[in-house]
């Protein structure tokens, strides 16, 4: 592939995909997850196992999702189960490996913020809320999560904790005694972050070609640790990017026409 | 015993100003016609409980009906805000709404807590977060057993809980089928009961599929086709995506939605007529 054949929001949904692999077990959020969860399963990871908070157990959808419920969802899953089965035996009996998440705000700990912005009782922005993430982030086995990088959305500290990540470092998530490990990576659309094996702050590790270090310091509101020796990201594949292009299509298409 | 009812009679029946409604649905089988039935007869003073609030909660909110949500995500699933619900919270248009929030997690344990007679329901979630500190009813509570520390959430029981589904037979039996959400614990959790359907039929059984609500916990059943819309049933119609992307217009400007609302919900007379409507302007 040649250089910036591609944008930097496919390249995201693309390195995202990446870090699933065949044997996983997905909860998956609505969004960039989706499209990423869903590039995995039509590329590399052909048997990954798709579960959505509405009830889908293994789904295989031909286009991508709108809403956490769509029809395609439940058309093409193996079983569909109720939204208290799905949480109390699936998600809190320990039956997920991965959790997939975006948000709107994330903290140098990986804490992510989708429920307000500024006063809780008065807010600056008042964003949709939890839905199943917290138990997403406190219990699926190990924890992804994809967001665009801005300083909007890379704070110091957040307003309001939606989902917990590493709380305030170290080892105040393990004080916690939750069941899953945390997240192991945030991938954005110009670089990895992962966190820091001890003090469990976030350190830059890749950055994606065409981007720079100093690029991806600017477009977050902390002072970003940057690893020894950062890595640069594989530009995406010509298979990747058609199936990616290729499903996009699909559910643009989809959604155009007054689906009677 | 179950009746068959009109909506409106039903409407008109069983929900009354103040009370505490959960019009359940997640994403399938929303019950829009029977909330755009509680705007027309104007019934005000209530509490909207749902896990995913979506535009009918909008637009209750934004004609006034609503004193407080409670609910675990509230949005335009994959197009943005709820403009009528922000703008009731951030500005007090047209009126102060009170919030109490969850996560899904959370409020799926109270409906089962609430459909199983019991006061709490008790799970593993919200530690760390901040969600204890802004709902009093999360608390926090050790098992008697293993000294472990869980959550208990306050149980919801909802006077009334309004759901739709595809099928009731003449006993007023329900069958449902596709994403069922929390619509079972909802109805077994509430006072009173009222489901719509897409069609009434002679006999319903799960021998094919799909789950059969038995008619003595359900009150009211109404036969009201496309009563879903914009929202879906399976085997029936498919989700209108395109409404709901037109809905952020509609909704982002007060006055705008209030001319909508008066042309196309408070003049027309019922469910039928208002998507015969939508209909003739391509909303549907």
């Amino acid at each position: 592939m040649r250089d910036q054949d591609y944008t930097l929001s496919e390249l995201m949904s693309i390195v995202a995909s990446r870090m699933l692999t065949n044997d996983d077990v997905c909860f998956v959020g609505i969004g960039l997850p989706s499209e990423a969860a869903n590039l995995a399963r039509l590329t590399h990871a052909p048997d990954i196992k798709l579960i959505y908070e509405s009830g889908t157990l293994v789904t295989r959808p031909d286009v991508l999702p709108l809403s956490i419920g769509d029809g395609e969802l439940s058309d093409t899953a193996l079983s569909v189960v109720s939204v208290p089965e799905m949480f109390r035996y699936w998600l809190q009996g320990g039956k997920i490996k991965v959790g997939f998440l975006g948000a709107a705000q994330i903290d140098k700990f990986a804490n992510l913020n989708t429920t307000s912005i500024g006063d809780y009782k008065s807010p600056k922005v008042r964003l949709p809320g939890a839905g199943g993430a917290p138990e997403i982030a406190s219990h699926a086995a190990k924890v992804f999560i994809t967001l665009k990088h801005s300083t909007k959305a890379f704070v110091e500290k957040l307003d309001f904790i939606t989902s917990v990540g590493f709380l305030e470092g170290g080892d105040s998530r393990d004080k916690l005694n939750l069941p899953g490990s945390g997240p192991q990576m945030v991938i954005t659309d110009l670089g990895i972050l992962e966190p820091d094996p001890i003090t469990k702050e976030l350190v830059l590790t890749h950055v994606h070609p065409g981007v720079t270090v100093e690029q991806i310091k600017e477009a977050t509101g902390w002072n970003l640790l940057v690893a020894d020796s950062v890595k640069r990201t594989e530009p995406p594949t010509d298979k990747e990017l058609e199936v990616l292009r290729d499903i996009k299509l699909r559910t643009k298409i989809a959604n155009s026409g007054a689906a009677k | 015993m179950t009746e068959i009812l009109k909506l409106d009679e039903a409407i008109k029946k069983y929900v009354k100003p103040g009370e505490a409604l959960a019009l359940e649905g997640f994403t399938h089988l929303i019950p829009n016609a029977a909330g755009l039935e509680i705007i027309r007869q104007g019934i005000k003073g209530l509490t909207l409980i749902r896990m995913t609030p979506d535009l009918i909660y909008d637009q209750l909110i934004g004609m006034g009906c609503a004193d407080k949500m409670v609910f675990s995500w509230g949005g335009n699933p994959g197009v943005g805000s709820l403009h009528r619900f922000r703008e009731a919270y951030e500005k007090k248009i047209p009126k102060t709404i009170e919030i109490e929030e969850h996560a899904h997690a959370a409020m799926a344990n109270a409906y089962v807590a609430g459909a199983s007679g019991l006061p709490f329901a008790v799970m593993d979630g919200y530690k760390g977060t901040s969600y204890p500190e802004i709902n009093k009813n999360i608390k926090t509570i050790e098992c008697p057993f293993t000294g472990q520390e869980l959550t208990a959430i306050r149980a919801l029981n909802p006077d009334v809980t309004i759901v739709h589904a595809q099928r009731a037979d003449k006993e007023g039996n329900v069958w449902l089928d596709g994403i069922i959400g929390v619509q079972k614990e909802a109805i077994l959790a509430a006072k009173k009961a009222i489901v719509t359907v897409e069609e009434i039929v002679d006999h319903v059984d799960e021998k094919t599929g799909g789950t059969v609500i038995p008619n003595w916990v359900i009150d009211a059943v109404c036969e009201v086709p496309h009563g879903a819309f914009p929202s879906y049933a399976s085997g029936y119609y498919k989700r209108n995506n395109n409404f709901y992307l037109s809905w952020d217009a509609i909704s982002r400007d007060y006055a705008k939605f209030q001319d909508w609302m008066k042309e196309f919900v408070l003049e027309t007379k019922d469910f039928a007529e208002f998507y015969k409507k939508l209909e003739q302007e391509n909303y549907a």
